[in-house]
């Protein structure tokens, strides 16, 4: 017997039953839920008359929807001035407290963005299927979890069956070995696998991340990289437990302690690719060949290193293609052939369940510090990913340098990433963003996204147009610039 | 669930690549806790001038006259031809939602990103995967012909034009039998509750850890 991909293990191990017609019946172990994606279904298992089929493997929070500013935050769901807004974080609250689901509210304690609340709380773990209406999902495969984004029909369908029916993806393999240089973050790499498979590379496939650069990362780091699969078209990303997986689960709220921890950290060791497991598609980058990352326009795979420009229709050979280049030099305003650092940025975006965990304000700050936002920047909110992100950052003092530089410290949630709440582009202003989506109007209608890491977002604020952070980085260390 | 056997209707265009979901319903139509409402908002960015607001009436904004969808010759399309990796980004069922409120009962393009082509499914939404060369055969035939129809056939798996082309299009057996009957997926799923059962009792007893922890 050929050996098996974590995948392959994942999906065996997660398998109810296997049907004559092709599908499968698949179990899910944790179902995260937010206001969004959930009204819907709830009112359809009530218009069924259904109940959840398990209680204790749900945990909601809102997080997409909620202001980020203190004031109107501490007047609680009440107090939310969007009244549209405001019914669906309380049909939220009704429906968790109508079915008795575990809920993080509004201004609790271990409330934040989905995709940041799960892996701190230890409410996914290794070997899990995750599941969420939120297609960012993949993030929870930075823990060896089948982690994928589902809509309101499967969100019903998995509080009523505690099942999904589900047909087996595809295997494709990310390898990157070697090791990345200064300033080069687990973004640049991601964004950078992205430039090369292209947004629908992974569609149909479930990708696992492997190679040193992803064993040398932080579990954080694993998750911004697991966090776009979906933008390669996968809804699927992982990276196989290491003794790192493990030591970031240990301790955590819902991780089982003594006996039962050490039985599951047994299991999973079990966790990753046989040596001789089979692949369908391989792909492979060299870490010293990623810059720092920029995208440029209207996809996440229109991206370049910071050092590089913006390309030219001649240079593109397919019609099609340069049918969207076009369109997306049209949206962002841009001209071929101009460097990426000549990009002005009028806002700056730093947060979003890709960049608002611990070590992305960390690496945000070490740019602020000392530094001011340039004057023309109108912007910069920083928004940590949680309550419990928020805490520790204000615990090591980043809220004060951030504040310090002229930038806005704010509470958590999915903010500008989707902008459905009152922090929005303006028509045609561009923005250095640590989000996932470059999207047209996703920040804003008529807004300019460009994806880059937190330190990068940082670099870019304090400059007023997108600069190589490794400049800065160098004027840290008293180096040539 | 809205069951689809056949359909025959106009035809209206999607003409670009990597259509993304917060193109096909922008975020602020999200806000929304209700299933229907939301074709007015179809395409709403590229669609109208203005910005668009939840629970606005929409029949007094003024059009983007450039958009195909707003030309006359395609009011009352029934068939979105769209390109490659259509629905890609957010994993909205607005989108679906959206289309179908419009008028839709079908897209067709070369590839579908998955959740929203697993999204349609759940809504009576037919995504008909045709090849490259197809769906160009089906543009420059519906940007010759004002008025162009064409008929899909789901037991047949077929999409047929009048000009005699016939395109056999593949889907998988399952979500052609519930979209077919217009089956109740978790009634089905539901049929199946001993296996469930049966799989948590043997679960349990192997990674007890994944079950009880949250309260």
């Amino acid at each position: 017997m050929t050996g098996r991909t974590l995948y392959d293990k994942l999906w065996d191990s997660h398998l109810v039953k296997q049907n004559s017609d092709g599908s499968s019946l698949i179990y899910i172990d944790r179902h995260v839920i937010h206001e969004v994606t959930s009204p819907q279904a709830f009112e359809g298992l009530r218009l069924a008359g259904r109940m959840p089929w398990r209680l204790d493997t749900n945990i909601a929070t809102p997080d997409h929807n909620i202001s980020t500013d203190k004031t109107e935050r501490d007047a609680g769901v009440a107090g939310m001035t969007d009244e549209v807004s405001r019914i669906q974080v309380q049909t939220l609250d009704d429906n968790c407290d109508l079915y008795g689901i575990k809920e993080f509210k509004i201004n609790e304690m271990g409330q934040g963005i989905v995709h940041v609340m799960g892996p701190e709380l230890g409410a996914t773990m290794p070997g899990m299927t995750v599941v969420c209406g939120d297609s960012h999902t993949a993030t929870h495969g930075a823990l060896a979890c089948l982690a994928h984004g589902i809509g309101t029909s499967e969100v019903e369908h998995v509080l009523a069956t505690q099942c999904l029916v589900a047909k087996k993806m595809k295997n494709m393999r990310v390898t990157v070995n070697g090791t990345v240089g200064v300033g080069v973050t687990p973004k640049d790499v991601v964004l950078a696998i992205i430039g090369k498979i292209g947004t629908a590379g992974g569609n149909e496939h479930a990708i696992e991340f492997a190679g040193s650069v992803f064993r040398d990362m932080s579990i954080e780091g694993r998750m911004t990289v697991c966090n776009m699969a979906i933008e390669a078209g996968a809804r699927v990303g992982m990276v196989a437990v290491d003794q790192k997986t493990i030591d970031y689960c240990e301790g955590r709220q819902f991780v089982p302690q003594g006996e039962m921890f050490d039985q599951a950290v047994a299991y999973w060791k079990t966790l990753t690719s046989d040596a001789d497991a089979q692949f369908d598609t391989e792909v492979e980058l060299a870490a010293e060949d990623i810059a720092p990352q920029v995208t440029w326009g209207t996809s996440p795979e229109m991206v370049a290193a910071v050092t590089a420009s913006v390309p030219t229709l001649d240079q593109q050979p397919n019609e099609e293609k340069r049918k969207g280049l076009e369109r997306a030099l049209e949206y962002m305003g841009l001209e071929g052939g101009q460097s990426i650092e000549s990009i002005y940025v009028v806002r700056v975006f730093i947060g979003s369940c890709t960049n608002s965990r611990i070590e992305d304000m960390r690496a945000a700050a070490a740019v602020a510090k000392g530094r001011q936002v340039a004057s023309s920047v109108k912007q910069v909110l920083i928004v940590p990913g949680s309550q419990m992100v928020k805490a520790q950052a204000e615990a090591e003092g980043l809220d004060k340098i951030f504040i310090a530089a002229g930038m806005d410290w704010r509470e958590p949630g999915c903010s500008m990433c989707l902008a459905m709440n009152a922090d929005k582009l303006g028509a045609g202003e561009h923005c250095a963003s640590t989000s996932n989506r470059n999207f047209e109007g996703r920040q804003g209608n008529g807004g300019r996204t460009h994806l880059m890491s937190p330190a990068m977002a940082a670099a870019a604020a304090v400059a007023g147009h997108i600069v190589d952070v490794r400049s800065f980085l160098l004027q840290d260390v008293g180096g040539a610039v | 669930m809205k069951a689809f056997t056949a359909h025959r209707g106009l035809v209206g265009p999607m003409d670009r690549a990597n259509v993304d979901t917060d193109m096909i319903i922008p975020k602020q139509f999200l806000k929304s806790i209700k299933r229907s409402g939301f074709g007015p908002n179809l395409f709403d960015e590229l669609r109208y001038q203005d910005e668009g607001q939840p629970g606005e009436d929409c029949t007094n904004r003024p059009l983007k006259e450039g958009f195909p969808l707003n030309f006359p010759r395609y009011k009352g399309a029934s068939v979105l031809l769209a390109r490659k990796n259509f629905g890609c980004g957010s994993s909205r069922e607005h989108a679906p939602w959206a289309l179908e409120d419009y008028g839709f009962n079908a897209v067709i393009a070369p590839s579908y990103a998955d959740i929203f082509y697993n999204n349609c499914f759940k809504n009576g939404l037919l995504p008909v995967m045709l090849t490259e060369e197809q769906v160009d055969i089906l543009f420059k035939e519906m940007e010759a012909e004002e008025g162009y129809q064409l008929s899909i056939d789901l037991p047949s798996q077929t999409v047929t034009t009048d000009s005699g082309h016939v395109f056999r299009f593949e889907l998988d057996e399952f979500r052609k039998e519930c979209l077919l009957n217009g089956l109740d997926e978790i009634g089905l799923t539901l049929k199946e509750a001993d296996a469930i059962k049966q799989y948590e009792t043997e679960r349990a007893a192997q990674h007890p850890w994944v079950f009880g922890a949250i309260k």
